[in-house]
């Protein structure tokens, strides 16, 4: 218990003296996900779309490899990252192992999947009838699927905020593929592996306080995208 | 003589092996007002999302103002009419933006599409109700809502899928009264499905009877019902 109480001290102490080290962890991690979960909302979201509408040879199979992918362990993403991103590997030229682009990189792959499954779901849950009624307005093929992405916007702030809660609370993919580089590639989640590797356990509990701070945050913002009156 | 606004020839729809239903002729002329009545698993519905371009039919062409709907022309065609269905489907957005979002689909201009809107929410009598959140209606008035917008697209032909099916014998009487007024002053060509035959005569004058995906009986309501006070004994089946 003590840990626990003298880690919300010591987390308290660390953001109401600015400690710059903390600080700047805290906003890589808000970077490197961030651009993560944006960057799997623009495959994601399509993907989940597509699969939701169109019947094509193969879909079956693609949409088990969607709900494959929103198991994927983090651990195997960065493995399969690294070595892909490794100085023999297929891109291993772009230099990026050991980046922060690389932990974009992984962490996009640990999310893309997760947002393409629940925006397939949500677009696959709005009645087949308001299908057939935005059609009947005569909307373009454009028109219709931002029509019915509006219709599902609840369940596609879900996928955002499933895919974001995916990447934030990994460890492993950021930890093989960036290396927990002080100053450059540590983010929260590998900076509190560190601390308890070395046995700063208050540290550590800090550290972790102030992620699920963040975590807590950013969801809440999503929440209330996704829970505020709908429009007058 | 005139081109009929629509006409279907040899138009079949068989889906999972099952004959849906299969009509050779049917032709509605421009400001007339039909009426398909039939039972249940009829096939009504499924013709009507078929005669709106929004299910493909199995044979058969389907005409508006003599040109064949074709995969090229679908969308120009929808436009060309509006459909309400038994469930007021209507967009998660307020009352008034359920009319102006699917103006402003058509191409309407935003002004236009703002009076269009409030014009006809107040010919349903759901005006007060402009900035409400559609899905927060209750069935009468989102039946109004969704009649309204039909109406604001000014189609040429407008189609009604048991649009009272769903509503209870008060709220149903109220609104049938209004239909038929709007209808009678607009001349507006109206395919009109229903199993209820007592709603015929408020809106059509002339009557296809659907039976088993066939069109068995095609007339005035006067042709096919007669003097006779028992309107169901005129139909091959009971309600």
């Amino acid at each position: 218990m003590s840990v626990l109480t003298d880690g919300l001290g010591e987390a308290a102490q660390l953001l109401i003296s600015l400690d710059r080290e903390v600080l700047e962890i805290a906003a890589r991690t808000l970077q490197v996900t961030v651009t993560a979960t944006f960057i799997s909302v623009l495959i994601g979201i399509p993907v989940g779309t597509l699969l939701a509408l169109k019947r094509f040879l193969g879909r079956g199979f693609m949409v088990s490899l969607v709900n494959f992918g929103m198991g994927l362990p983090p651990v195997v993403v960065g493995l399969g990252t690294w070595l892909f991103l490794t100085r023999y590997g297929p891109l291993g030229t772009l230099g990026l192992l050991y980046t922060p682009t690389a932990m974009v990189i992984a962490q996009a792959v640990i999310a893309s999947p997760i947002v393409a499954g629940f925006s397939l779901a949500a677009i696959q849950a709005v009645p087949g009838k308001i299908h057939l009624q935005i059609l009947s307005l005569g909307a373009t093929r454009i028109q219709y699927i931002l029509l019915l992405l509006w219709e599902a916007r609840l369940g596609i702030l879900a996928a955002v905020i499933a895919g974001f809660g995916g990447v934030i609370s990994e460890v492993g993919a950021s930890m093989m593929v960036g290396g927990n580089v002080r100053g450059y590639t540590r983010v929260l989640t590998t900076a509190t592996v560190l601390e308890v590797s070395k046995g700063r356990f208050e540290l550590a509990t800090a550290l972790s306080i102030i992620l699920l701070v963040l975590t807590f945050g950013i969801v809440a913002v999503l929440s209330y995208l996704q829970q505020r009156r709908r429009s007058a | 003589m005139s081109q009929p606004l629509l006409e279907v020839r040899d138009l079949s729809l068989t889906l999972s092996g099952r004959e849906i239903f299969s009509i050779e002729r049917l032709a509605l002329d421009r400001g007339e007002t039909l009426a398909i009545i039939g039972p249940n698993g009829a096939g009504k519905s499924s013709l009507l999302n078929t005669l709106a371009l929004l299910q493909r039919p199995s044979t058969g062409r389907i005409f508006i103002d003599g040109q064949a709907a074709a995969n090229g022309n679908t969308i120009k065609m929808r436009r060309r009419m509006a459909v309400v269905f038994q469930d007021a489907m209507l967009l998660d957005f307020s009352v008034r933006q359920n009319i102006t979002v699917a103006l402003r689909i058509r191409g309407v201009a935003r002004k236009e599409a703002g009076d269009r809107a409030e014009r006809w929410l107040k010919r349903f009598g759901v005006d007060h109700l402009a900035q409400q959140a559609a899905r927060s209606l209750s069935g009468g008035e989102a039946q109004r809502t969704s009649l309204a917008r039909a109406f604001a697209l000014e189609p040429e032909l407008l189609m009604l899928d048991e649009p009272f099916g769903a509503l209870d014998y008060p709220t149903r009487k109220n609104l049938l009264q209004d239909l038929s007024a709007i209808l009678a002053e607009m001349r507006m060509t109206t395919l009109f499905v229903t199993h209820d035959f007592s709603e015929i005569p408020h809106l059509t004058e002339r009557v296809a009877v659907l039976h088993n995906g066939k069109i068995i009986r095609d007339g005035s309501f006067q042709e096919i019902f007669g003097d006779s006070l028992n309107l169901s004994r005129q139909l091959p089946w009971e309600f």
